[in-house]
């Protein structure tokens, strides 16, 4: 049986006299233990699709369900990383990490066990991280990818079966989201876990996953899955970026985007605007 | 071979690099500034304020009258401070204006927390209070005067008209600028409605909070001697009324100063708190 499974799911935005389909008959099934990354052009609705996941939107038909469950809200079962401003500014980086202890839904078992096992999960993480020795810095004294790093530590703080990521790296330079890309697969062979990811970036989507699933704009769809001809999270390295079937796999895959995303060159609009005068002299003349 | 263009024209020695960094340059757009320069020029600034008035006192082109010079005023300040019951007057003013802002603040802390976390709270109050914002708090001192008569509670009103309704649109503006990721990522971390409310949004924007109070606070002490000016028997602006009478023109100068003064220290005190409360911020 699938962890997540999506049935005809579809999302219909209303905004007065325009109405979008966000999404529509979206069927996907995600398996334990399993990392799916979500591709596509712009307005693909890969987002909403991870946010309906997370139990931050929902469908406007169809069904979501983990573990046969369906999802109405967010659930411990579920975490999430997004992109950047949500880490909490006042906390230091191992107050962020450990913040859901603060909550009631994690307080359910406040016996001296659970606690000591939660300040152990906690150093567990900033270790895995590399955060220890900034543990008590706060998010705004650190670079962009020790701020994700947090928000990562912090997401998989409850042991979360389920980790989607929303373009967690998008705001990240190369060199930095390499170390990242290196980060997660470790983490990924270690916590195993399910992960659904969303980026724009499609060797980072390969790299990191078992499946893409590319997805296509207007309305938002699934295009197309790609399994992913790589060895298992723990043993993948950088240079496989320069296997064939690698390059092969991300030509495909990007082409695929272009084609869905209607973006193309029109030549002889090219050429009006770049001589419009000369047009119009011609046509002047002739008349 | 590389030589630096302007060697290769010309027979004088190239200028030699200086081995050290220039010192920040003081005239840089948005330049930095070591503290003490930064308390200097602040020192020079009232010096220069100061100097001007004294220079036009001293010049004799105006009436005492008009113009007092600065040691009629310090001396002024003196005898008012000893024998006229100073005291008195900037206690009962700061209680006054203590009084209506601590009202609107414990009013409108939670109206623009509420306006600025659920939309039909907004859509409930938000109009209204924007268009009591244009209402003139000044011209609402006779209804005052009929409504709650010409004692401590009049004043205090006046002074809360004056601040409320800007300290409500204020503090739900703060509110509503807490990213909504943050929201977001305490709702996928299972927290409650009241707890993302405590935990997260008003944590978030207490700084901002605290900004715009600072901000209103100034108003309160405006508002403060509109109301003393109309209907008081004490306090700063009541003294400065009575000077007016007695052609008393340092003492009208003595009471304004004083008030900017006391608006100073209490800007002061807001930013130490600022400071100290949210050490993040200027970390």
């Amino acid at each position: 049986m699938p962890k997540l499974n999506i049935r005809k799911g579809s999302k219909i935005f209303n905004t007065g006299k325009i109405t979008l389909h966000a999404l529509q008959d979206i069927n996907l099934s995600i398996h334990e233990n399993e990392f799916v990354a979500l591709v596509g052009a712009s307005g693909c609705g890969k987002s909403t699709l991870l946010r309906i996941i997370g139990g931050l939107e929902s469908f406007t038909a169809g069904d979501v369900s983990v573990d046969a469950l369906p999802i109405v809200d967010p659930g411990l079962e579920r975490a999430m990383v997004f992109q950047d401003y949500s880490l909490y500014p006042w906390l230091t980086v191992a107050e962020n990490i450990r913040f859901c202890r603060e909550l009631k839904a994690h307080q359910k078992d406040n016996s001296l066990r659970a606690t000591y096992h939660a300040i152990g999960r906690a150093h567990a993480l900033m270790e895995l991280m590399g955060l220890e020795h900034i543990s008590n810095a706060y998010p705004n004294q650190l670079s962009g990818g020790m701020r994700q790093r947090v928000a990562i530590a912090r997401a998989l703080m409850p042991a979360p079966e389920i980790l989607l990521m929303d373009e967690p790296f998008g705001a990240l330079d190369a060199q930095t989201r390499e170390v990242m890309h290196e980060l997660i697969l470790h983490l990924f062979a270690q916590e195993r876990s399910t992960i659904v990811f969303v980026t724009h970036d499609v060797e980072e989507a390969i790299y990191l996953a078992n499946r893409v699933v590319v997805m296509a704009p207007q309305p938002g769809r699934i295009d197309s899955i790609y399994n992913v001809p790589l060895p298992p999270a723990g043993q993948r390295h950088l240079d496989m970026k320069l296997a064939p079937e690698f390059l092969s796999l991300k030509k495909e895959i990007l082409q695929r985007i272009r084609a869905t995303a209607r973006v193309h060159t029109d030549a002889g609009l090219l050429d009006k605007l770049t001589k419009p005068h000369h047009h119009d002299n011609e046509e002047g003349r002739s008349l | 071979m590389d030589f630096p263009p302007d060697t290769l024209h010309s027979t004088a020695p190239p200028p030699a690099r200086a081995p050290t960094p220039h010192p920040a340059p003081l005239w840089a757009v948005r330049g930095a500034m070591s503290r003490k320069m930064h308390v200097a020029f602040a020192v020079l600034g009232f010096c220069a304020v100061l100097a001007v008035w004294l220079g036009l006192a001293e010049s004799g082109w105006f009436n005492k009258v008009f113009l007092p010079r600065p040691q009629d005023v310090a001396q002024r300040f003196y005898t008012w401070l000893v024998e006229d019951d100073l005291l008195k007057d900037v206690s009962i003013s700061i209680y006054r204006v203590m009084g209506g802002f601590m009202l609107a603040v414990i009013v409108a802390l939670p109206l623009g927390l509420m306006i600025g976390t659920f939309r039909p709270v907004q859509a409930f109050f938000g109009p209204v209070m924007e268009f009591a914002r244009y209402l003139p708090a000044v011209a609402f001192v006779p209804l005052v005067m009929l409504w709650v008569g010409i004692d401590e509670g009049s004043k205090v009103a006046i002074i809360w008209i004056g601040t409320f309704f800007q300290m409500v649109l204020m503090i739900s503006e703060d509110v509503h600028r807490v990213p909504m990721a943050q929201i977001e990522a305490a709702q996928t971390m299972g927290a409650t409605r009241e707890e993302i409310i405590t935990k997260v949004i008003l944590k978030s924007a207490l700084p901002s909070i605290m900004d715009s109070l600072r901000v209103t606070m100034g108003w309160a002490w405006t508002y403060l001697v509109v109301a003393e000016l109309v209907a008081a028997n004490s306090g700063l602006g009541y003294a400065i009324l009575k000077a007016q009478r007695f052609l008393q023109t340092d003492k009208i100068f003595a009471g304004i100063l004083l008030i900017g003064l006391i608006g100073l220290v209490m800007d002061q005190l807001f930013r130490w708190v600022h400071r100290q409360r949210f050490p993040w911020l200027y970390a």
